[in-house]
């Protein structure tokens, strides 16, 4: 009604300047009219299109790392679900910082298990009830009980079933069974190694140790991430021979002491080109080949790559060094917004990010979804180990594997089976942090 | 005290408040602030109010604290000198030796260009030029000068000390610029007229009349290079530590009581700096 009476009025006005209806202006009152008559209808179905209405005003705000923090994935969701989604990628000390110290600037934190460690003490985070969960069920064990088969060995370091759970709706301690209430929902994990440059190497790298070898000196770099770095130290000093640790992931002060100091000696020998501490850093580092051999992460393997330089995400005889992350919901998340985080983790666990992370090099936490998602020549790729029958592409498009070409390390079971420790928090949490600085120092 | 003066000095007051208020909730809250913390204690995973001085007595006792602040006197001193001599140049260059009050001014713009991009930029664009593979090297070993890479141009204390000149000369070269400007030219015309050499006009005239400008300058560059942590992470490859790069670290795991503490040891030997390089020059009477 309200429309129409607009449209006469204007029509009047107009009138009054040009004497009479022009063809344009009778088409856009039958549209005005229009308009009324979809207003009308929708208030007759009521609550749901409200409903529909209104989580399209919802705005999740979400940050974590640059790792899955993707702008394609907020379009996506968008397009899915309706509502928006922002995203922040930081680095992994500002995610921690911003989930310990700044609650309500998030809604959902898409944070690693070692950091949860840290930051779920805090109590900004609220546990997430798995009934509500759709494929709870098909989430890979390794999350749940630990162990991917029923046979495996869990590896040392936080392992993500370990901080996984919490006793109840306000649970503030770890439980290690499934208790139905879960810190985070895990989404993205992969298993690390040694990057290496096979153009620059003439030898056969197979294990951690080689990574101090001084055949390399002046050409090798670890990562400047106190509780990362410190893991992949304690690797290489256990292939070295010179150290048997009780667990890897929770050192004891004479262990780090001994760690650092191997690892110091080397510094001071020149063993080390640099030392990075973001994804750029480590890709350029390669890339210019001022590195050879170093610690790295999946992606920016794939990134070297991408430049048409030659580099190896090498699997090495001790296994790897592993992590895992996941999303969590702020504690000041409830109503309509808590009930569109709840959708969006069902949409994040139903394949499509998952089959967009595989291509990244990544498992997504329940494979069974994400294979919809990819083609049978993909899932044999990246998840059962098999030659590329035809071209790999990134997902964005980019052609980075040749048809024949075989992942590095092998099937998801051959790579994830072969963890050796998770990433961490240690009690000695600072004592390592003391001596890290030490290091980085001398 | 009568009326009159009461409102004169209520009128001072309101003047003042803007910047008192600005002041105190930006600058005087956050250091209190920093300083409670610092006294604070901190578990593995948390931290709690408390008034322990664990946090002042590790530091004290930390032989990593001593290397770590030599090295950061060490680069405070090297781009201090260096910024210096280059800024005092350029500026001496600039005031008496360009004729033309337009082509002074020209020419000083010219040397804010670079300044147009941010500091980031600036600094992280001399790493593929000093690179192992860099122009630099491969430049150099086409000449003949040497014949395998140099490893030390990039990811050393050079790279650090080249990126801090570069990045902070700037901070030198205005305030001197600017005291040299009012520099009357007829006192070294005098001087030159009492047989003064160039030398002794530069030591007798232009350096003691330029000393504010040097003073402000100076507080600029040490300021700004003990505080640093980006430029020596980027630069020397994560290899050098600084004090700044020490507080980053605690930061980043969380340490909040130990990083509180090591800001309040930094800025406490950087208020110590200043008051030293205040002792030199009263600025105030030689505005």
């Amino acid at each position: 009604m309200k429309g129409s009476f607009k449209a006469d009025k204007q029509t009047n006005a107009g009138g009054l300047l040009s004497q009479g209806l022009s063809a344009h202006d009778r088409q856009r009152r039958r549209l005005l009219k229009g308009a009324t008559g979809i207003v009308a209808a929708s208030t007759v179905f009521g609550v749901p299109t409200i409903w529909a209405q209104n989580i399209k005003d919802v705005t999740l705000r979400q940050f974590g790392t640059g790792v899955s923090n993707l702008n394609d994935v907020g379009t996506k969701v968008k397009e899915d679900l309706g509502f928006s989604l922002e995203m922040t990628a930081l680095d992994s000390d500002s995610v921690a910082q911003r989930a310990a110290t700044q609650p309500k600037s998030f809604d959902i934190a898409d944070i690693e298990y070692w950091i949860c460690k840290k930051v779920w003490p805090a109590g900004n985070l609220q546990p997430m009830d798995t009934s509500k969960i759709d494929n709870y069920d098909k989430i890979a064990g390794i999350f749940k009980s630990g162990k991917l088969t029923e046979e495996s060995v869990i590896a040392q370091g936080t392992a993500p079933h370990t901080v996984g759970f919490v006793d109840g709706p306000d649970g503030k301690d770890f439980v290690a069974e499934e208790s139905g209430w879960m810190t985070l929902i895990p989404t993205i994990y992969n298993a690390d190694t040694l990057g290496i440059r096979p153009d620059l190497i003439d030898e056969e790298v197979s294990s951690w140790a080689q990574l101090l070898d001084p055949k390399y000196k002046g050409k090798a770099s670890i990562l400047d991430i106190a509780s990362i770095g410190i893991m992949d130290a304690a690797m290489v000093c256990e292939a070295m021979g010179e150290i048997a640790y009780g667990d890897k992931g929770n050192m004891t002060r004479d262990e780090i002491d001994k760690t650092l100091a191997i690892m110091t000696e080397a510094k001071n020998n020149g063993q080390f080109r640099a030392f990075w501490k973001s994804f750029d850093e480590s890709v350029n580092l390669m890339a210019s080949g001022e590195v050879v051999i170093q610690s790295m992460w999946s992606p920016a393997i794939s990134a070297v790559r991408a430049k048409g330089i030659p580099c190896v995400y090498q699997p090495l005889k001790e296994g790897y060094r592993s992590w895992g992350g996941g999303i969590g919901l702020s504690k000041n998340l409830s109503g309509l917004e808590l009930d569109a985080a709840y959708e969006y983790i069902n949409w994040y666990l139903s394949g499509w990010v998952g089959g967009y992370l595989m291509r990244q090099g990544y498992y997504s936490a329940v494979p069974e979804t994400s294979k919809e998602f990819m083609s049978a020549d993909e899932w044999g790729y990246w998840f059962e180990g098999k030659p590329a029958e035809g071209e790999i592409v990134n997902p964005q498009g980019v052609v980075m594997e040749q048809a024949g070409a075989l992942r590095d390390g092998g099937s998801f079971e051959q790579r994830m089976g072969s963890v050796a420790c998770w990433n961490s928090v240690m009690d000695e949490n600072q004592h390592m942090l003391r001596k890290w600085n030490e290091f980085i120092a001398a | 005290m009568n009326l009159e003066s009461l409102r004169h000095t209520a009128l001072s007051w309101l003047q003042l408040s803007p910047i008192v208020l600005i002041l105190g909730f930006f600058l005087v809250l956050p250091i209190i602030a920093i300083v409670t913390v610092s006294f604070w204690g901190s578990t593995e995973y948390s931290y709690f109010p408390a008034f322990i001085v664990e946090n002042y007595q590790y530091l004290f006792s930390s032989h990593v604290t001593y290397s770590v602040y030599l090295k950061t006197f060490m680069f405070t001193f090297m781009t201090w000198s260096l910024t210096l001599a280059i800024g005092f140049t350029v500026a001496y260059f600039l005031a008496f030796h360009v004729r033309g009050l337009y082509t002074q001014i020209g020419l000083f713009l010219l040397c804010t260009v670079p300044f147009w991009t941010s500091n980031i930029i600036r600094m992280i664009s001399w790493i593929p030029f000093l690179g192992r593979n860099g122009i630099a090297n491969s430049s150099l070993l086409e000449l003949g000068l040497i014949d395998q890479p140099l490893e030390w141009l990039l990811f050393s204390d050079f790279a650090v000390v080249l990126a801090f000149v570069h990045l902070f000369t700037l901070f030198m070269i205005v305030p001197i610029f600017n005291t040299m400007m009012r520099i009357d030219h007829s006192l070294m015309e005098a001087a030159r007229d009492a047989g003064a050499s160039g030398f002794q006009i530069l030591t007798n005239v232009v350096i003691p009349l330029s000393k504010p400008g040097i003073m402000i300058g100076s507080i600029f560059v040490v300021t700004l290079v003990m505080g640093d942590f980006i430029t020596v992470r980027f630069m020397s490859g994560g290899q050098s530590a600084s004090v700044g790069r020490l507080i980053s670290n605690e930061i980043g795991l969380l340490q909040y009581p130990a990083a509180s503490a090591s800001a309040v040891v930094l800025l406490a030997t950087v208020l110590i700096m200043i008051s030293i390089m205040l002792r030199f020059v009263d600025i105030r009477k030689e505005l």
